[in-house]
This record gives structure tokens, C-alpha cells and sequence, in this order.
């Protein structure tokens, strides 16, 4: 049976990003959070750490479906070793991508910006599944705000779900 | 396809049934058949009860027990039949036992509201305690931990076995002369378990503890007699039994519904009101405050008589018959865990299992390419996974329109999904 349209969603930068993941495990941070997708018990908590306004490390250790698992690995590639100021645009282009209900072809800039997140594209088409592929990327600006105190103008609260 | 079993013993004629059910001829994902095995979460619904949701609002609508027009006499008269349908359907001693809701949730936090108001001997209060168990539907948790937190109540719980079912050997311990309720699920809408009613009942009425049945996953699936299971409350839901949504029903001894106090306040429960104070209608209707869904208690009604013309007893068999063939077949399936009774006996028509260590929502994702629409998820029963140590589970639930070929479809689905992560 040809799974055509599956395989967009399941793309296989996803699939070995959830085999083989990067930096999981908890080191240590100077913030932790703990996020949680009470539709399908998807959980993670992740740690940051920061070097001044560089992202030293983002360490995290979760249970879920392949898309929030392959999304944490992701988002520790892109964001370490980022500032802030470039690590908050990537953010904004995933959280953009992901609520674009497949209507948004990535162009090349946003390509360059989000590198492997881009193979989430095909995710965006399916409502249920958004928020697997955000689980992560909320914790870590949950963590953030934290680390870096009440000066982040989102505030430290907000949940994925 | 690996059979098509006609004739299985104790099958009904599924070919004709399944005309009834207009959604199941829905073709999905470029030419495939929808393969529904998701019923515990809400069953289809038959034409006949379409046609009895659309025949209300087109000929007979009106607000009920209010108004002396044609409309609203005939509006009120169907209301009230559902009543009675409802009511025979489940054996009760009087109609004004069978109070309407809009779903088991509402019911089951309208008895705990009740208790918790209540006076003596009834009162829910700080020297009390609640007793439930660890495979309830968060809608028979949260009410209970609700009322707890609120009174000081202790709330308590029956723990499971390795093999899905109650334990109930330390019974005399959770249930004492403190307990005032006793609320567990008839069946698990996550493991499947029937529950033993003897046992519990005998121990709650020594105590002289009130007992509160969840039957949401039974009334839909079995022949159901309130009197037989020896409860003073019994909550269950419309929409899992071939009836509309936003209709449930709460069934509650007579004597209780004199005694207990009203939770919502409104319309259609007062007898009289001043501006000090009010008195109120006889039971149902005590507990019935506002416009009730009436259009879903019509719905519901229709539903009740669409079961009964086939049997509850035949849908029970034909279900046992298609949870022994789907676990024989599922058992087959290589890294797959029941979660769960792995054998037919008292046990309901959902089956949970979790595929080697591929995450249920990815495994539910691949079969809906398929056409087969499952439930992923903890099921609104955390407390069972965290029991097996699993984050979530697949579900498969049958009813009376399943087949054999579709436990096939989904044995061949979980192969797919197995290849895909292999």
C-alpha cells in the first residue's frame, strides 16, 4: 500500500532525528521546564543554559510520538551555539510554519533559517499533530524566559497545550 | 483480506445493520473504506435516529412542560416518551427515576454535588470517605477528587492487577463504616474489564455506603438491569449508544431523589419561588434545571428502540464473538501487548495495546492513512498507564456494525505501521 501522503508528514529527516537524536539527556541548565500534551501524554522537560545571550546548551529527556521526539532532537541542533536574537527568529519561522495548516511553501530564506525544522511542513497539514512538533519549541521559550528572568516579553507561563 | 466469516456464531447480520448507518459508507484518503473501530469514544448513529432528530425540529419543536399549544404538547409528550423508553430499556422500578443530563460526566458531578450538599446521613463531610478505583474514566475521578479537596473527604481506591482487573483483596480495608460512596466503572473503557458487581455491593451495604455505577461503556453493549446490579446510581451517556451527543442519563433509587437536595437551580425544577426562597418539583425534574436537551432525549429515545428491535442480548454475543476473534488476531500481531484481559471473558468491546515501542499517536497516524479511524491516547484514564508504565495506548473498540473483516483490516493496518517503522 503506497502511503504517499503519510510519507509528507513522516519525512525521512524526521524519522532519523527520532532514531537517532541529538543531545538528549539532561545536563545541566539554568532553567528547567516540564511540558506536557495531555491529548496524547507526549511529555519533555528541557533544560537551557546560557552563556550570556548564547545558547550553551539546550539538554532535554521526554516520551512521545516520533514527531515530538524528532522536533526536541531538531531544535537542540538548530539553537545551540545561537544567540538569542537569531534563536528567537528561528523559533518564530517553526511556530509560523507550523500553523500554516499546509498552506506555506517554505522559500529559500526560510530554508536557510530553519534547515532540517523544514521537513515539518508536511506536519502542519495535520491539526492533531501540531502541537507534537511544538511541544518542544514552547518548553524552550518557557525555559528561556525563565533563565533569563521577567524581561522576556512573552512571559514565563505559557503552555503548548 | 484474510477472511470475511460469514456465520460466525453469535454474528449478526452486519450487511443489513450497517445499511442503518449512512457514515459508514464513507470512502477516505483516495479510495479507502472507513474502517471505524473507535465506538467507545462515540458510536455512529443509524438513520433512524437522524430521521427522529430531523422529524422533532421539522414538526414538533417547542420548549416542554410550558405552553398549552399543539407544538408544545407534542414536544413535551416525546420528551417524556424517551423517558419511558429510557426507563424500560434499563429495567428501572419508576420513570421518575431517570433523570436527563447531557452526558455521564454531568451525571456522575451531579451525584457528587448532591452528597456533598446533602444533609445527614448522606453528607460527604471531613470524617468521611470516598472509595473509587484506578481504571475510572477521569469523568469518575475528577468529580470525587473535586468533592474531596472540597469537604476533607478521604478519597481512596481499589488498585488493579497485572492482568487488568480490580483487586479486590484488601476490599474490607478500602471500604469502611467511614465510607459513604462507592463509585466504580461497570466497564473499562481503556482495559475492557467488566467489573463483579456482588462483591462490592455486599461490602458497601454492610457499611451502609451508597453505590455509584459508571455505565457508560455497558449500557450501550449488553442487555442492563438497574435493578440486577444492586446501585443507587447509575451513570451513562447517549452518544455511545447510537443516540445523539448532549444527552446522558442519570438513574437514582427513588427514596434518594426525595431526599437528596437539587445541584443547578432554574427553570423547570421549582415548584414555587419567591424572592426568599423557593420549593421544588418532584424528582426528575428537581435535578432537570432549564431548557433540557430535548431534542437529544427525542434522539435518544429513537436509539433505545433501534437497540431493542435487534437485542441487546444478540449485540452482546455478536461483540463477545468479534473480541475473540480480534484478540486471537492481535495476540498473532509480533511486539504486541495487550493492555488489558487477554481473553473474552468479562470483558467489554474495547481492546488497548501498545506496537513494540512505536509511540500510539504514530501508530494511529499510519492506520488512518488506511481508513481506520482508532483512539490514541491515555483514553481520559491516566491513572491506568501510569499503572503498566506506558504513556498511551492504541485503541480498537467494536460495536454492533463491526466485522471480522475490518479486526482483518486492522490486523494487516498494524503491519503497515510496523513496516513503516521498522
Amino acid at each position: 500500500m503506497a502511503l504517499v501522503k503519510l510519507d509528507s508528514m513522516y519525512q525521512d529527516v524526521i524519522l532519523d532525528h527520532y532514531k537517532h537524536p541529538h543531545g538528549r539527556g539532561l545536563r545541566d541548565g539554568d532553567a528547567e521546564v516540564h511540558h506536557v500534551n495531555p491529548t496524547c501524554g507526549d511529555e519533555i522537560t528541557l533544560r537551557v543554559r546560557y552563556d550570556g545571550e548564547r545558547i550553551a546548551d539546550v539538554s532535554y529527556e521526554g516520551q512521545g510520538c516520533s514527531i515530538s521526539q524528532a522536533s526536541a532532537s531538531v531544535l537542540n541542533e538548530l539553537l545551540v551555539g545561537k544567540e538569542l536574537e537569531q534563536a528567537r527568529r528561528i523559533q518564530g519561522a517553526f511556530l509560523e510554519l507550523m500553523q500554516s495548516r499546509g498552506q506555506l511553501t517554505p522559500d529559500d530564506a526560510m530554508e536557510e533559517l530553519l534547515e532540517d525544522a523544514v521537513a515539518f511542513a508536511g506536519v502542519s497539514k495535520y491539526p492533531a499533530r501540531v502541537k507534537c512538533a511544538l511541544l518542544s519549541w514552547m518548553a524552550w521559550k518557557d525555559a528561556t524566559a525563565q533563565a533569563l528572568g521577567a524581561g522576556d516579553e512573552d512571559g514565563p507561563k505559557e503552555r503548548t497545550a | 483480506m484474510t477472511s470475511s466469516r460469514r456465520g460466525f456464531p453469535g454474528h449478526l447480520d452486519t450487511e443489513a445493520i450497517r445499511k442503518d448507518f449512512p457514515v459508514l459508507d464513507r470512502v477516505l484518503h483516495d479510495g479507502k473504506k472507513l474502517v471505524y473501530l473507535d465506538s467507545a469514544a462515540t458510536s455512529q448513529k443509524p438513520r433512524q435516529v437522524l430521521d427522529a432528530l430531523s422529524d422533532y425540529y421539522e414538526q414538533h419543536n417547542a420548549n416542554v412542560h410550558r405552553g398549552v399549544h399543539v407544538l408544545a404538547e407534542e414536544a413535551t409528550a416525546l420528551y417524556e416518551g424517551a423517558r419511558d423508553k429510557v426507563a424500560a430499556f434499563i429495567n428501572a422500578p419508576s420513570r421518575d427515576e431517570v433523570i436527563f443530563t447531557k452526558n455521564a460526566s454531568e451525571s456522575l458531578n451531579l451525584v457528587a454535588n448532591m452528597l456533598g450538599w446533602a444533609d445527614e446521613p448522606y453528607r460527604v463531610d471531613s470524617d468521611t470517605e470516598i472509595v473509587i478505583t484506578e481504571m475510572e474514566h477521569h469523568s469518575n475521578i475528577v468529580p470525587w477528587q473535586l468533592l474531596a479537596q472540597r469537604t476533607g473527604a478521604k478519597l481512596k481506591w481499589f488498585g488493579l492487577t497485572d492482568d487488568g482487573r480490580l483487586d479486590l483483596s484488601r476490599i474490607d480495608e478500602l471500604i469502611t463504616e467511614k465510607t459513604k460512596v462507592v463509585s466504580y466503572t461497570l466497564a473499562s473503557n481503556i482495559l475492557g474489564t467488566f467489573n463483579p458487581v456482588e462483591e462490592i455491593a455486599r461490602r458497601a451495604q454492610e457499611v451502609g455506603a451508597l453505590v455509584v455505577v459508571d455505565a457508560s461503556q455497558a449500557v450501550p453493549h449488553t442487555a442492563f438491569d438497574v435493578q440486577a446490579i444492586q446501585a443507587d446510581f447509575v451513570a451513562f451517556t447517549g452518544h455511545k449508544m447510537c443516540g445523539p451527543t448532549g444527552i446522558g442519563v442519570l438513574w437514582g433509587r427513588q427514596e434518594l431523589l426525595e431526599d437528596l437536595p437539587p445541584f443547578l437551580g432554574g427553570g423547570e425544577m421549582i415548584e414555587t419561588v419567591s424572592m426568599h426562597s423557593s420549593t421544588y418539583a418532584p424528582a426528575p425534574h428537581k435535578f432537570e434545571a432549564g431548557t433540557p436537551p430535548i431534542a437529544q432525549a427525542v434522539g435518544l429515545g429513537a436509539a433505545v428502540d433501534y437497540l431493542s428491535a435487534i437485542g441487546m442480548d444478540k449485540i452482546a454475543a455478536h461483540e463477545h464473538a468479534i473480541v475473540e476473534y480480534a484478540l486471537e488476531r492481535l495476540l498473532q500481531v509480533p511486539d504486541l501487548r495487550i493492555i488489558g484481559p487477554t481473553t473474552a471473558e468479562d470483558r467489554g468491546a474495547a481492546i488497548s495495546f501498545t506496537l513494540g515501542d512505536i509511540h500510539p499517536h504514530d501508530v494511529g497516524q499510519v492506520l488512518d492513512e488506511q481508513g481506520i479511524a482508532v483512539r490514541v491516547g491515555h483514553h481520559c484514564a491516566r491513572p491506568v498507564c501510569l499503572r503498566y508504565g506506558i504513556p498511551a495506548t492504541t485503541r480498537a473498540s467494536f460495536y454492533l456494525y463491526s466485522t471480522p473483516a475490518e479486526v482483518d483490516a486492522l490486523v494487516d493496518g498494524l503491519e503497515h505501521v510496523r513496516n513503516f517503522f521498522g
